[in-house]
Order: C-alpha cells, then sequence, then structure tokens
C-alpha cells in the first residue's frame, strides 16, 4: 500500500509550459519596443502616459472585482496588456487623467461588465479608445512632430509646393493625406520619427515585436497577413499608394497587436483570414471616405461584431468527415 | 526531412533517453500473481478453474465468453488461492483469478506446438490468435482475433468482419506517448518475433502487404527491423516524430495518406492495425506456444530511483516493478499506469499488471502542476492541435452547459481523447473532461432509446 498522497488526476498528466498568464507577459514584452520608441521620439511624457495607463487599468480591474466579490485577476496579465496598449493608441500630449480615464472606463465597461477575461465581446483596449475620442476629441487629436523631424517640409521642393513647416506641424501623416500632402519619406515613416499616436509611429518598432509574437506563437499570421494585405491590396485599387497606407497612422499596431487579440476574434483558420480582411478593407474604407482620418479603431471594433458569425460559418471540416457532395 | 506524418498534433517532451538505451531485465518471478478476468474491451473471460486448483504456466484458467472476448491464462505456475474482486487500475475491485507461485515456473504440457506461418490457413491463424488470449497490447485491449473477424464470430458480430479486402497490415510502433519505450526495445531485442507475427496477421487477413511505422526517434529500431523483414513484402516506414501519431487513424494516414472515414473503421480504407508488440507476442506464440503471459513494461520517470525496461509476468502488483527499480527517491507526486498523455493515475500500488499495461510512470511532487483554471482565452491553441481538426473549446463549452445536440453537431463522437487540446490549453482548461463527460452523457441517452 502507499504510504503517501498522491495527486490523483485525469490524463493528460503532462501540460506545455505555455499559460495565459505568460501569453499576457510575452505581449507586454513584444511591445517594449514600439514604447521604447514611443518616449525615444515623444519624451518623458509618453512614458508617463504608459505608467498611468497600465497603473489604473490594474488598478481597476483589482477593484471592480473586488467590489464584485470575486477573485482577483490582475495576476493573468490581460488588465496591463490592455492600459499598454490603449496608451500606445493615445497622442503623446495628452494630459495624465486621459489615459486613467481611458483604462478605467476600458476594464469597467469595456471588459468586466461582461464578466472578464475571456467574455468581453469587443476589444477593452478600443472601447477605452473609442470613449476618449468621443468625449475629448480635441484632446485626442492634438498632434505634434518630434523635434527635428520636420526637414522633409523645410526643403525647396516642399515650398515649391506650398508646403510649409507650420503648416503641417500639428497634423498626422494621414491627415495630410487626407489634405493633399503626401510627401513624407517612407524611411521616416518606417523609423516613427513622425506626428502620430504614441506607440503607432514606428512600424519597425511594431514589426520587432509582431515578429516576436509570431516566432513564439502567440498570434497567429492569418489575421495581421490578411489586415496589411488587404488593406495594400485596397489602396493599389482606388489608385492610392500602399506602402504608405501600410506605414502611416495605427494599421501597423493594430494588424499585430488589436487584431490579433484572442478573446475578440475568430478562432478558426478561416475566419481569422476573413476577420484580417475585413478589417484591412474597413481601415482603407474608412480612411478614403469616411469621416475620420483613421479607421484603424473602428474598423476592428466592427469586425468584433461579426466574430461569433465568423467563428459558425468557418468550422473546419474535420478529420474524417464526409459530407454530402463531398 | 520529409518524413511522412499525420497533420497539426502536438510536440511533448518525449523523455525516452531515460530507458530508450537500457536492454530490456527480466523481472524475478512474483509470489502471486492477480488476473483479472476483464483485462480486454468485451465480456470478460468465466474461470475455468477453482480455488485450490494446481496450475502450470501458460495452462488456460478462463474461457472467453461470447464474440468479443479472450481466453486467460496462468502466468506463472502455483496455486489458485483465491477467484474474488481485487484491486483494478480503474479505482474499483474486478473479479480476478489469484494464484500463488511454486517457485518452479512449470510450463503446462499441453501449450500449443510450434507453427509455422506458411503451413497455417487464414481461419486457423484466427483461431490461434484468439487461442493465444492476444489483445491490442498498445492500450486499447481489444481482442485481436475479433479485428480478423474468425468464422464463429462472424454471424454476431458482422460489423468487425473484414468484408472489404485488406491491402495492408500496418504495425503500430510509433510509440508516441511521452517515456515509454516498452516497443521501442521489443521492436529492437524481437524484431525477428515481430516480423513473424506480422506476416501471421498478413495471412490472417489475405493482405498482401505489411506496413511498420516506427518514429524516426528510434532508428536502431527502424534498422533492425528493416534487417528482419528482409525478403518479406514488408515496409518499415520511418514517421516524423509528433504526437498522437500512435492513434490508429493518424499512423493510417501518416503512413498510407488514407482517410478512415468519420464512424467507420480502419478496415474501410483495406487496413487492418496493430500494435507491434501484439504482433510479437503472436510471433512468440507460433515459435514456442507460450500464450500472452507476460509483457515488457517500461517503469520510469523522476520519481523512479532506476527507470528500467522490466520483462513481467501478466497479473505481477505494481509495487514489485516499483521495488525491482529501487523504489522512490523521494515522496511521489503521480502515479501513472501508461504514458502522460493518456495512462491513467492510480492511487495504489496493490494493482495488476495486465495485458495493456505499457508503462508505470512516476511523475515528483514538483511536476505536478495544480493547474490554475482560468477562462478560456479564445487562442484557438486546442484547434491547432486536435488532429481530427475539431473545435475542442466549443466541445467543451457544449458539455459544460449541457448542449448535448449541439456537442453532437460539432462532432464530438469523432474526438478520440488524445489529450493534445488539454496539453496545449493555457488556460488550463479541463477540456477532454468535459468531452468524455458529454460523450458518456450521450452514450448513455442512446441506450436509453
Amino acid at each position: 500500500m502507499l504510504e503517501t498522497e498522491v495527486v490523483v488526476s485525469a490524463a493528460p498528466h503532462l501540460r506545455s509550459g505555455l499559460t495565459a498568464e505568460r501569453i499576457m507577459w510575452l505581449v507586454v514584452a513584444a511591445l517594449i519596443p514600439a514604447s521604447v520608441a514611443g518616449v525615444y521620439y515623444f519624451g518623458w511624457h509618453a512614458l508617463l502616459i504608459i505608467l498611468v495607463s497600465m497603473g489604473t487599468a490594474v488598478l481597476t480591474e483589482a477593484l471592480t472585482r473586488a467590489l464584485m466579490k470575486r477573485p482577483i485577476t490582475i495576476g493573468d496579465g490581460s488588465a496591463a496588456v490592455t492600459g499598454l496598449i490603449l496608451a500606445l493608441t493615445l497622442p503623446p500630449t495628452v494630459p495624465l487623467w486621459i489615459p486613467a480615464a481611458g483604462s478605467a472606463f476600458a476594464i469597467i465597461l469595456g471588459k468586466q461588465i461582461y464578466g472578464g477575461l475571456g467574455y468581453n465581446p469587443f476589444n477593452p483596449a478600443l472601447v477605452g479608445r473609442a470613449f476618449l475620442l468621443a468625449s475629448w476629441p480635441t484632446l485626442m487629436m492634438k498632434w505634434v512632430w518630434p523635434e527635428g523631424s520636420l526637414g522633409w517640409a523645410a526643403d525647396p521642393t516642399a515650398a515649391a509646393q506650398g508646403i510649409s513647416v507650420d503648416a503641417v506641424a500639428g497634423a498626422t501623416a494621414l491627415e495630410l493625406w487626407g489634405e493633399g500632402i503626401a510627401k513624407i519619406p517612407y524611411l521616416q515613416m518606417y523609423l516613427g520619427n513622425i506626428a502620430g499616436s504614441l506607440g503607432e509611429t514606428s512600424a519597425l518598432a511594431i514589426l520587432l515585436g509582431g515578429l516576436f509574437l509570431l516566432v513564439f506563437k502567440i498570434i497567429d499570421w492569418r489575421i495581421p497577413v490578411a489586415y496589411l494585405g488587404s488593406l495594400a491590396l485596397l489602396a493599389f485599387l482606388i489608385g492610392e499608394d500602399p506602402l504608405f497606407h501600410l506605414l502611416a497612422g495605427g494599421v501597423m499596431l493594430g494588424a499585430f497587436f488589436m487584431a490579433t487579440d484572442y478573446v475578440t476574434t475568430p478562432v478558426t483558420p478561416r475566419g481569422r483570414l476573413i476577420f484580417g480582411v475585413g478589417c484591412g478593407l474597413l481601415t482603407m474604407l474608412i480612411r478614403k471616405y469616411g469621416g475620420p482620418p483613421e479607421g484603424v479603431c473602428y474598423a476592428i471594433l466592427l469586425m468584433n461584431i461579426a466574430t461569433p458569425l465568423l467563428d459558425r460559418w468557418t468550422v473546419p471540416k474535420q478529420f474524417g468527415e464526409v459530407r454530402a457532395n463531398g | 526531412m520529409g518524413l511522412k506524418t499525420f497533420k497539426k498534433g502536438i510536440h511533448p517532451p518525449t523523455n525516452k533517453e531515460l530507458t530508450a538505451s537500457i536492454p530490456v531485465e527480466v523481472l524475478p518471478l512474483p509470489d502471486q500473481v492477480v488476473l483479472p478476468l476483464g483485462q480486454h474491451i468485451g465480456a470478460p473471460a468465466k474461470p475455468l478453474v477453482e480455488v485450490g486448483a494446481e496450475v502450470a504456466t501458460g495452462q488456460k484458467i478462463a474461457e472467453a465468453q461470447g464474440a468479443v472476448s479472450v481466453p486467460l491464462h496462468a502466468s506463472i505456475s502455483g496455486k489458485v488461492v483465491a477467484i474474488e474482486p481485487r484491486p483494478h487500475v480503474s479505482g474499483r475491485l474486478q473479479p480476478a483469478i489469484v494464484i500463488e507461485s511454486d517457485g518452479a515456473d512449470r510450463r503446462a504440457p499441453d501449450l500449443a506446438p510450434a507453427h509455422k506461418v506458411e503451413e497455417l490457413t487464414a481461419d486457423q491463424i484466427k483461431d490461434l490468435m484468439k487461442a493465444a488470449g492476444l489483445v491490442g497490447m498498445g492500450g486499447a485491449a481489444f481482442p485481436t482475433h475479433v479485428k480478423y473477424c474468425p468464422p464463429e464470430t462472424e454471424a454476431t458480430h458482422g460489423q468487425y468482419c473484414p468484408v472489404k479486402p485488406v491491402e495492408y497490415v500496418i504495425l503500430n510502433g510509433v510509440e508516441c506517448e511521452p517515456y515509454l519505450t516498452c516497443d521501442h526495445r521489443l521492436m529492437l531485442e524481437q524484431s525477428a518475433d515481430v516480423i513473424r507475427g506480422l506476416m501471421a496477421f498478413m495471412k490472417a487477413a489475405g493482405a498482401p502487404r505489411g506496413m511498420i511505422g516506427v518514429e524516426a526517434n528510434k532508428p536502431d529500431a527502424i534498422t533492425a527491423l528493416r534487417k528482419a523483414a528482409e525478403g518479406y513484402p514488408v515496409e518499415v516506414v520511418p514517421l516524423k516524430v509528433k504526437y498522437p501519431q500512435g492513434e490508429e487513424r493518424m499512423l493510417i494516414y501518416a503512413a498510407t495518406r488514407r482517410v478512415v472515414p468519420t464512424g467507420s473503421l480502419p478496415i474501410e480504407v483495406g487496413v487492418v492495425v496493430n500494435n507491434v508488440a501484439t504482433a510479437a507476442t503472436f510471433g512468440r506464440y507460433l515459435r514456442e506456444g507460450l500464450p500472452l503471459i507476460e509483457r515488457i513494461v517500461t517503469v520510469t520517470g523522476k520519481g523512479i530511483k532506476e527507470p528500467k525496461n522490466l520483462r513481467v509476468r501478466i497479473g505481477t502488483l505494481v509495487e514489485e516493478l516499483i521495488k525491482y527499480c529501487g523504489g522512490f527517491p523521494e515522496p511521489p507526486g503521480r502515479i501513472i499506469l501508461g504514458g502522460p498523455m493518456t495512462g491513467p493515475a492510480v492511487y495504489r500500488l496493490d494493482i495488476p499488471v495486465m495485458k495493456a499495461t505499457s508503462g508505470v510512470l512516476v511523475q515528483t511532487r514538483a511536476e505536478v502542476e495544480k493547474p490554475q483554471v482560468l477562462p478560456c482565452i479564445r487562442c484557438g491553441k486546442c484547434i491547432q492541435a486536435c488532429p481530427f481538426n475539431l473545435l475542442p473549446h466549443y466541445l467543451a463549452n457544449f458539455a459544460e452547459h449541457d448542449r448535448l445536440e449541439d456537442a453532437e453537431k460539432y462532432g464530438i463522437s469523432n474526438c478520440r481523447e488524445c489529450g493534445s487540446c488539454v496539453y496545449v490549453c493555457p488556460s488550463r482548461r479541463p477540456l477532454l473532461q468535459l468531452v468524455k463527460n458529454a460523450k458518456q452523457q450521450i452514450k448513455a441517452a442512446r441506450q436509453k432509446d
């Protein structure tokens, strides 16, 4: 007879090392390059925005769970991810109460009201951002260019076209494109040395993080590839510059870090492809024909609505399944 | 590399190096064996002996009952001391014949004579399979002769009959379960018996060709089998290392690219699959008439002092195996019979090794994770892992909320319970438990109708 206690549990008795908690912290790690780029281009205020946003998100999560008398779940890291992503979508000029308000809203009305992790239909960070944009539009559209980044607007060819530093200084690349000015060098946009949300400008930094997540199989390649591919294709078809549209605005951050949010996007391979294509097309359509200069936030939120339907439509064929006429 | 394999699946650490290179040791005869009457799928065997009877090694002590059943043989010589319910791997007491050894290991005088495959007819081979007490030794313990449908079962169990021609008999030497190396050592040390058994199976099925699927992490076994198979219509197929390649349908797909339709048996695509240990046991039976009374068991894990492969008489208690391997170096955390992916965890050691017991795995306390279960985060990893292309998290969700019709619509009956989804789930959800539970409910509801 056995003299000590042993665990009796159902098979399998092996688990992969990848836990939900670990996934969340890997996502945070993958966002470090974009965060560093934001602080590098826009200064220490950007770091404060990030810290306040993450701190408020975590604190709000703890408070709401405590109020609901449910287990405190801040250890799973999902609140920190929400806070960080929200911060990266904010203009680097906002006062610090903006990220605080946005994060609190994102956690309470974007996530916990539905039951917390795993149950929210919309990407919480984008819910927070949409709330901020609707409530304080002026603050949410106050842009700056990093120091010394406006050389392209000061060179003689630009001046010949009637472009001046003063005229472009408060606008993002997409806003300038809307006014017919699309002269910013690609490399400068790629590096992120332009006006924009604090974590969205540097395609390079975001790609580094995105690649990291792809290599560790945290995210499915289908969504970013379908998103960016369909956006570029549609841009080309309607006579716009695909490369400009890939590098401008928030599409890089959206494609790798928001449209890939597990909870609010499809789980099936085909569902993910369709989701990505939907995001790409909607983003480009909003940019070209819609009211706001940028469409990433609403494109993803709109596609979030379609997620349950996409899952249902794209159930994969089972191994050995014999379908009629198949 | 271009090695053959199936789609999806997982790559758990194999941990086979603990025992892969150590030759099989023979466990000294136990003082007592406990032989459960129901060691196989189907009706339990019916005792032919009474308490007090003297029995010899290899003597038939219980008779098959019904079509899907096999006889049971004494695994040692000695005296029957009890026929009563005894502890069993299921956690319940199960009727068993208990034999106390006389230490002589006297072989029964009426053991079957040696046979040459060439001199036997297909029907004779099928009868011998049953007479040998042969069952699938890979874990399922399905009576082997039923797969080949001997004449007397044809009327009652037509669904198992090879009504279609069999093109391949495939031997399962995949051993995709981590830690286990009993089949590896068997293929290496008994390759001639494996081939003899396979040739007999092929003849029984009327199959012109044979295959042996072996994962590429056992190159020495592949070489040994290829050498033994020289001159025979048998192909040894190296497969890419991946779990659950040993699952019957995955192996068939990996080796032949044939897909067994849902709800059909492998025969539908002209294939019958058996485990290599089953073939080797039969090959030996043809050689020396010894029925299924022993097998190789891998005793392994960090929680075992000296991991080994042991040749063990059926009915030997698990505690004997552990004792022979030096016992526990530290208090054990979990004791598993079989591999870690599908083997049941047990809480006592006075249970016997049965015909399909492939391993005793002991995990240390540090290795036993107390999973912190979180809500499903819809990461889709279970979908990427499921070799049957199911949506495990949906199935589990339906099961959790008693939506059995939806579960059926999403193919719950197609799940072969390999556990890949649970292995990858970052939220540590008990996906397979929920699915198994729902399957049982569905089955029970069907039986009621």
